[in-house]
């Protein structure tokens, strides 16, 4: 038996309901224990993919399976065990954190799993550690920093074992060493990542692969370096790297 | 800041803030049907309410200065009752040269005695119980799990929307924008609109978020600590005490 892919998407073509579409046939597969970096400027389609992958979103043409498990939203029992394989960590921590403690929020997804007691524990202990933020269980999410609470977000999903863990700009609004310490927590977690960003140097630091979707379709799919390297690329889909970055020297860096 | 401060509740470890929160709502409200069922003019029974109060909050360490500000809530409800004497009509008496409806006098006295007796109560209800653990004790209670979501997303998020509006006030002030007549009402009422509608995206957005966790209905709070028996009858201490002046002064009459 082949391991199937974590993510499969094909044919994906979304429309929102006042008739602006958003994605025009995405196809991407990414396998398991993959890092990709999803590239693409404002209003690329990047959320309105992100939402399919769950569910959350559905109705248009094309489908969507995670671990072999097509997303199909009308089967209750299906759509939950997709919601426990795909982890999604939204842009605003604000909007993910949502309960009173630390502890509550990050046993919010395995409990509605429905685990309890000693296994749950376990679980928040687990997810809570690879973020480093085991000694905030019992704080208030609010009370924490910005860059503390996107960590705690990422634990929210980790509970819940995710096949592959999906981030939408992970690094908006996080000062440079907040950003740095994402990164370390992103690198040393051992599962499936869909990074999305439009953060360049970040997809390159982490993510040796890398797609860029445009338009509501996937334009390029290659190696971060040599997409990052294709300046008539990036150009042509209002990507931009920072100030001074090349690619080709950092990457080399990299994997010197 | 640490723990679930609220602006009521003052950190501390006594018997109080021990019990669990469930066991004192049930005996602050039992306490509070005592008071408002009580005659206005038993007014010793009220003197025997107060002290009550009072031995709460010493064993509970809250000072009177933290009530006392904390009761600045209640102030305009005595102001209503201070009016009565003078619009109440009926038999008059004098009062430092105020000719005053006596009916009037005990109405307010009658609003202004339990009123107050109420708040103080729920002060200390407060002041000992974090938000978190009300949460739980009103879950406990078979509170309906839809007021208990509700009233905990309001704790949640009411620092979240504070400093939405904040941010929206300075920005407007930064562009030299000052209310200083009722025509700019119009602006700060565009504010509150602009702020409504950012909240009502927000409440989708966490929405969608709690959907993605595999939310189905029921929000999983977990951890409250069931309560003893010696927990009990440590908090019905105090409605106990309340129907026994309440009592002995009937009987006295």
């Amino acid at each position: 038996m082949t391991v199937q892919p974590s993510l499969d998407v094909k044919g994906l073509a979304y429309a929102y309901p006042d008739g602006h579409q958003a994605l025009f046939g995405v196809d991407l597969t990414v396998h398991r224990g993959e890092q990709v970096a999803l590239l693409g400027p404002n209003g690329a389609g990047k959320t309105t993919l992100v939402l399919h992958l769950n569910g959350i979103l559905s109705g248009g043409l094309g489908t969507v399976r995670i671990g072999g498990l097509e997303v199909r939203p009308h089967e209750r029992a299906a759509l939950r065990e997709i919601r426990r394989r795909v982890g999604v960590v939204f842009q605003d921590p604000d909007d993910q954190l949502f309960m009173p403690t630390v502890r509550d929020d990050v046993s919010f997804g395995p409990a509605n799993l429905g685990l309890r007691g000693a296994e749950l524990d376990q679980r928040v202990g687990e997810a809570l550690a690879a973020v480093g933020m085991s000694e905030h269980v019992d704080r208030p999410p609010h009370h924490l920093s910005f860059g503390q609470r996107r960590r705690v977000a990422v634990a929210t999903v980790l509970a819940m074992h995710p096949e592959i863990l999906v981030l939408d700009e992970p690094t908006s609004n996080l000062d440079p060493a907040s950003r740095r310490e994402l990164a370390d927590v992103i690198e040393q977690l051992d599962v499936t990542v869909l990074l999305v960003t439009h953060d360049l140097p970040y997809a390159l630091q982490l993510c040796e692969r890398s797609v860029v979707l445009s338009g509501g379709t996937i334009v390029a799919d290659g190696g971060t370096a040599d997409v990052l390297s294709d300046e008539t690329l990036l150009a042509a889909h209002r990507l931009e790297l920072p100030f001074g970055f090349d690619p080709r020297s950092v990457a080399s860096d990299l994997s010197a | 800041m640490t723990g679930h401060a609220h602006l009521l509740y003052r950190h501390g470890d006594s018997v109080v803030h021990r019990l669990p929160a469930h066991v004192k709502v049930t005996a602050l409200l039992a306490f509070v049907l005592i008071v408002v069922s009580t005659s206005r003019q038993h007014y010793l029974a009220f003197a025997g309410f107060a002290a009550l109060l009072a031995v709460v909050a010493v064993v509970a360490q809250v000072p009177p200065r933290f009530i006392a500000t904390r009761a600045l809530i209640e102030v305009p409800f005595l102001v209503f009752a201070a009016i009565l004497p003078f619009v109440a009509t009926g038999e008059r008496v004098d009062v430092l040269g105020l000719s005053l409806s006596s009916e009037g006098l005990l109405a307010a006295w009658n609003i202004a005695v339990k009123g107050t007796l109420g708040v103080v109560a729920s002060i200390l209800l407060a002041a000992t119980t974090d938000a978190r653990a009300l949460l739980l004790g009103l879950q406990r209670l078979r509170l309906p799990a839809r007021l208990v979501e509700i009233a905990s997303f309001m704790v949640r998020y009411a620092d979240v929307v504070a400093s939405d509006l904040h941010r929206m006030r300075i920005a407007r002030e930064s562009r030299a924008f000052e209310a200083r007549h009722l025509g700019h009402l119009r602006v700060v009422a565009q504010g509150a609109g602009a702020l409504f509608v950012r909240s009502y995206e927000r409440g989708e957005r966490v929405h969608m978020a709690m959907l993605s966790r595999g939310y189905s209905g029921a929000m999983p709070l977990s951890g409250a600590a069931p309560a003893t028996r010696s927990d009990w009858a440590t908090a019905a201490a105090l409605p106990v005490a309340a129907v026994l002046i309440a009592l002995t002064l009937e009987v006295l009459r």
